[in-house]
Formats: C-alpha cells, sequence, structure tokens
C-alpha cells in the first residue's frame, strides 16, 4: 500500500469532528459500532433472559414479542445469547488488534528507523507470514494449542503484527525524510526518541483506519473459527457457534441461523463503514477502495 | 529484467524454505504421540516403540525434516498414519473436489465482478453506481459459511433444487458433480465478487482520469468506445492482481465450506487429519496450499514487472 505524506497545515480536532459528523459512512457505520458495543456491554449486567439456564419446554421457539429472536434447540433465548455472543466476538477481535498494534508498529518503526539488513529481514519474514493463508494457520494454530477464545485471540493476533509492521514501515519511511524529522535530527535527538515523539504521533490515524478493517476482519476470523468448533468453548455463546448448532436444524428452525448471522454482517459492516468514513475525514488522499 | 527475475526466484525458494520449517516446527509440538494414538491408549510400550521406529518418528528432528522435504521435492508426500497409504494419493483424491470448487468460485466472482464493477464505472457518481457500492460493502460483511447455510435452506431445503451436502464423485457425470459444488462455489464467490467489483470499479475510474483518455475523447471517440478500446484493458490489470490472489484464498476458504457441505476434498482432509493427529498429511497440505500461495505472489509480481518495466529497474527502498 502506497502511503501518502501528510498535509502540511495541521487540523484541529473541531475541523475533523466538524468533518466527520458531515460524513454519512463515519456515522452510519458509528452508530451501527455504538449499538453493538453498547449490547456487547449490557450483556454484563443484563440480558432479556438467562443464557445458561435451559427451557426445554420452550424449545425451537419462533421470534415472537416474548423472544424477539425466537428460542434455540435448548429453550434458550436467541436474543440474549447473540448479546452475551458480541462480547465475546468483540473482545477476541479487539484484542487481537491490539497484539497487531502493540508488536506491529515498534517492530516496521524500528525497521524504518534502522534500514538496512534488519529491514530487508523484516519484509522478508512479513512476506513468510503473507504467505500463510490467515485462515488455514489460524485453523493450525488453534487445532494444535487446543480450542478456546485465548487461543483464537493468539491465532488472529498473530497475523495483524506483520499488516502493522508493514503500515508502520511505510507510514515511518514517509515521514523520515519531511523537514521537521531534519529538524529534530540537527537538535541532536536520537532515532529513538525522534520514533516515539515525531513519527508515532504523525501515523496515528493510519493506525486508527487500520485497526477497523482489522477489527472487521478479527470478528469474522472469529466466528468462522467458532464456527468449526476452534474459537469460544461451551457455555459461553458465540456467533460462530450459534451457526454451527444451528446448522442441523435450518429445515425446521431457520431463525437459529438467521440472527447470529445478522449480527456478525450488521457488526462488520459498521465497522467497515466507519473504517472509510474515518479514511475520507482523517486523510482523504488515503482513500483507497476495499 | 533477468537480475530482477533471479532475485524474486531467490525470495521464493527463500520463502518457501522458511515457510516448510515454521510447518514443521509448528506441527512437531502438537500434543498427543501419533503411533499411540494409531495403536489406542491400551496398546503396549513396545508396540508404541516398534511403531514409531517404523513410521521414522524415533529419529532426530533434523533427518525428519530433511527426509520430509527431500521427498515433497520428488513427488513423495510420505505415507498417512491412519489411512496407510501414500498421502499424494489422498492429496491427489482430494484435490479433485477443492480445485475444481476453487475454479468454480473464482469464474463466478470474476463473471459478476467485472460486468458489474464496469457498469458502476460507467454510473460513477449516480445512485445507481451508490447502491452498487452499498450491495458490495454488504456483501464483503457477509461470512461466506453463514450465506452457505441461507443457500442450503433456499435451494437445497425449500427449492430442493441441489443437494445440501456431500459429492457424489466425476463418475456419476459432470452435472451430478458441478449440482453438488455450485451452491458451495456461489457461497464462496459472493464476497470474493464484491470485492473484485470494488477493485474494477476503482482501476476503471483511475484510469479514466489519465492523460491519454482526455486525448482520445477530445479526439471525439464517445464516452462509451474510450471505455472499452482504451480504459479497460489498462484497468484489467490490477484486476487480473486480485484475481490471482483470490484463487489463493478461495483455495484456503474450501477448508471451512466444505466443512458446511460436507465435501470430501482438501479442507475437510485437514480437519480430519488435524483430529487424529495424522502430522505427515496435515504437513503435506499445508504446504501445498502455502506453496501455491506463494507461487501465484511470484507470478503476480513477475506479470506486473512484464506490465510496469518501471518496476524491473526499481531502486532503493520501496514504501510497501
Amino acid at each position: 500500500m502506497s502511503v501518502e505524506t501528510f498535509e502540511d497545515a495541521p487540523e484541529t480536532w473541531r475541523d475533523v469532528a466538524k468533518k466527520a459528523f458531515k460524513n454519512r459512512s463515519f456515522l452510519v457505520g458509528l452508530i451501527i459500532t455504538m449499538i453493538i458495543i453498547s449490547m456487547a456491554l449490557i450483556s454484563f449486567v443484563w440480558t432479556p433472559w438467562s443464557v445458561i439456564e435451559l427451557d426445554i419446554l420452550e424449545k425451537l421457539k419462533k421470534p415472537s414479542l416474548e423472544h424477539w429472536f425466537g428460542t434455540d434447540h435448548f429453550g434458550r433465548d436467541i436474543f440474549s445469547m447473540v448479546m452475551v455472543g458480541a462480547r465475546n466476538s468483540i473482545a477476541v477481535a479487539l484484542i487481537a488488534v491490539g497484539i497487531g498494534i502493540v508488536i506491529g508498529v515498534p517492530i516496521g518503526s524500528w525497521a524504518a528507523a534502522k534500514g538496512g539488513t534488519f529491514d530487508e529481514l523484516l519484509m522478508r519474514s512479513n512476506d513468510v507470514i503473507f504467505a500463510f493463508p490467515a485462515l488455514l494457520s489460524a485453523v493450525m494454530i488453534t487445532a494444535i494449542f487446543g480450542p478456546g477464545a485465548v487461543n483464537a485471540i493468539i491465532a488472529i493476533g498473530i497475523f495483524n503484527i506483520p499488516v502493522f509492521a508493514r503500515l508502520a514501515r511505510g507510514a515511518a519511511l514517509s515521514i523520515w525524510p519531511r523537514e521537521f524529522i531534519l529538524a529534530a535530527r540537527v537538535a541532536g535527538k536520537g532515532k529513538a526518541r525522534i520514533t516515539i515523539e515525531h513519527i508515532l504521533p504523525n501515523m496515528a490515524n493510519l493506525l486508527l483506519v487500520q485497526g477497523t478493517i482489522q477489527f472487521s476482519l478479527g470478528i469474522l476470523a472469529e466466528a468462522g473459527l467458532s464456527y468449526v468448533g476452534l474459537g469460544t468453548q461451551p457455555p459461553l455463546p458465540s456467533w460462530g457457534r450459534m451457526l454451527n448448532e444451528a446448522q442441523t436444524m435450518m429445515s425446521f428452525a431457520p431463525h437459529m441461523a438467521i440472527f447470529p448471522g445478522l449480527a456478525i454482517v450488521v457488526t462488520v459492516l459498521g465497522l467497515n463503514l466507519l473504517g472509510d468514513g474515518l479514511r475520507d475525514v482523517l486523510d482523504p488522499r488515503l482513500r483507497r477502495e476495499r | 529484467m533477468i537480475h530482477y527475475l533471479a532475485k524474486k526466484l531467490i525470495f521464493t525458494a527463500l520463502t518457501l524454505w522458511v515457510a516448510s520449517m515454521v510447518i514443521f516446527a509448528l506441527l512437531e509440538i502438537v500434543p498427543g504421540d501419533p503411533a499411540q494414538l494409531m495403536l489406542g491408549f491400551n496398546a503396549s510400550a513396545d508396540a508404541v516403540a516398534q511403531l514409531r521406529q517404523q513410521l521414522g518418528l524415533d529419529l532426530p528432528l533434523p533427518v525428519r525434516y530433511f527426509t520430509w522435504i527431500s521427498g515433497l521435492l520428488v513427488g513423495d508426500f510420505g505415507v498417512s498414519y491412519t489411512y496407510s497409504v501414500p498421502v499424494s494419493e489422498l492429496i491427489g483424491e482430494r484435490l479433485w473436489v477443492s480445485l475444481p470448487l476453487a475454479f468454480l468460485a473464482l469464474v463466478l466472482s470474476t463473471a459478476i465482478a467485472i460486468p458489474v464493477g464496469i457498469f458502476s464505472a460507467s454510473r460513477h457518481g449516480t445512485r445507481t453506481d451508490t447502491s452498487i457500492m452499498a450491495f458490495t460493502q454488504l456483501g464483503i460483511a457477509i461470512p461466506n459459511f453463514w450465506f452457505a447455510l441461507l443457500t442450503v435452506y433456499i435451494f437445497a431445503i425449500w427449492l430442493q433444487l441441489v443437494p445440501a451436502g456431500g459429492f457424489p464423485g466425476w463418475e456419476d457425470g459432470l452435472v451430478k458433480g458441478l449440482k453438488s459444488l455450485i451452491l458451495p462455489a456461489i457461497a464462496l464467490a459472493l464476497p470474493q465478487a464484491a470485492i473484485l467489483s470494488r477493485v474494477t470499479r476503482s482501476a476503471l475510474l483511475d484510469v479514466m482520469g489519465e492523460d491519454y483518455i482526455r486525448t482520445a475523447r477530445a479526439k471525439g471517440l464517445s464516452a462509451r468506445s474510450v471505455l472499452w478500446q482504451h480504459a479497460l484493458r489498462n484497468a484489467l490489470i490490477p484486476v487480473l492482481t486480485i484475481m490471482g490472489l483470490q484463487f489463493a484464498f478461495l483455495l484456503a476458504g474450501t477448508i471451512i465450506i466444505e466443512n458446511v457441505f460436507y465435501l470430501p476434498g482438501l479442507g475437510r482432509l485437514i480437519f480430519q487429519a488435524i483430529t487424529q493427529r495424522d502430522l505427515i498429511v496435515v504437513e503435506s497440505v499445508v504446504i501445498l496450499l502455502v506453496a501455491t500461495v506463494i507461487l501465484i505472489n511470484l507470478l503476480v509480481d513477475l506479470t506486473y514487472a512484464v506490465v510496469d518495466p518501471r518496476l524491473r529497474h526499481s531502486v532503493g527502498r520501496s514504501t510497501t
């Protein structure tokens, strides 16, 4: 991905906010994301029904006023399960993005600052990781270390590292030749200090945009892993596993598959719109169709 | 050009070599002894030791890695611990499901995406363009396995047009085989089509802004003929690149989709092999998929170099 240099005239937060609230993609994305995050947070203190208690008499009920999304084969309320599932998906994807940023950004920035063999070695290691289809490797890692949310986080997080390393390196390389960096060097600042004080703050926008994209990919990856039984484990509900359980009941209870799937679609759509909106708002020249 | 080619080939070989070591090392730390799993937990220690010796599991790690990798180079993938047949035979059988599935998905995705992308670009800025782009956003957000479940419900359970899962084999005829692969292929193709149509549209719009397009228009050519005669050919370069990368992605995507439709392809094979601790099968399938991705990346790079001579002569550090 090519990285352009940044606008010279600094924008105030007020300018950015004004632009953001005029951007439809950003607004819709933000509203959807806030709703999903609120649902996840509320589920810690309240859900319409318990997601652990089973009520066989209420099993496979179609959507109604009592059970908005219907009930599953154990009589559990699907809406409540979708709420609790949201926090698992969000937690896994968010921590995986965190891993990518915390490890990838220092590596990428360091490579850009040092250059030479280290830089070349880093880029070639990135190529090796990129050669592994993410899904295949995530399946391999969770299969090796055992299924579960923590291993799913590690499996998804590992693939975020080269993404952020490459992004940080590209951004840092475009910032290093600029005048204010030269001024900092003349002032006697070392490479590490310049990176922390000047390079990193200047790539924050890019990281925010990429973070949103990786977050949405993480939600999809977690759902895929849980669907094949390698992600979040029972009794905690997860959107992917709900779909797995729904598969054998598609012919008589399609609602069991429809609602968890819609939850994934809406969340990913919201995050993608938010990412697109942020990109437009924070740096229109980085606009790129995905 | 020769320098560029040699450099790319050396890097590709190095990447493949490192990837093979990573795969081998990862699978070495899998808990569970394949010999014990094959004989069952009641087997005597002697019998397990004997089987370990037969399978070569008692040899030092570097020797086992070398045996595996040198075998791979001559097409000998070893013998499956659980099926007791050559791994190459197992992979060969499964490829007859996974490869046609990935190809079919690629064809479908391209057949949908390119016309949609062109149409959207030709209506740039209109409500039609915005609506199409909104649909593609939706396509990207839909997990393929969920879409697969929905297609099963509509086309297999409700309309009963195609089977809900399984694969009868190609011996029963091409039509029957294709009927079993069509839903999985559609499910795989949808998100890819959404991405590819966005790429096609944006590549076309980029090209349409070039000076030579303006010249062609100034020469008196209609917008339509400029689009078809000049813009499309140039815009297809990034589209072809993405298509190459998507094929590798589709091949990996079959891992989950084959499980939705109970298709006996590479994806199911790798899942079964992981649960049975059939390490040699897992290693071989993973290295095969990874090698495919690496080689496709190489082809894409080389195609770029042929098309854009600036890349061949580029010096210094790139920002990508």
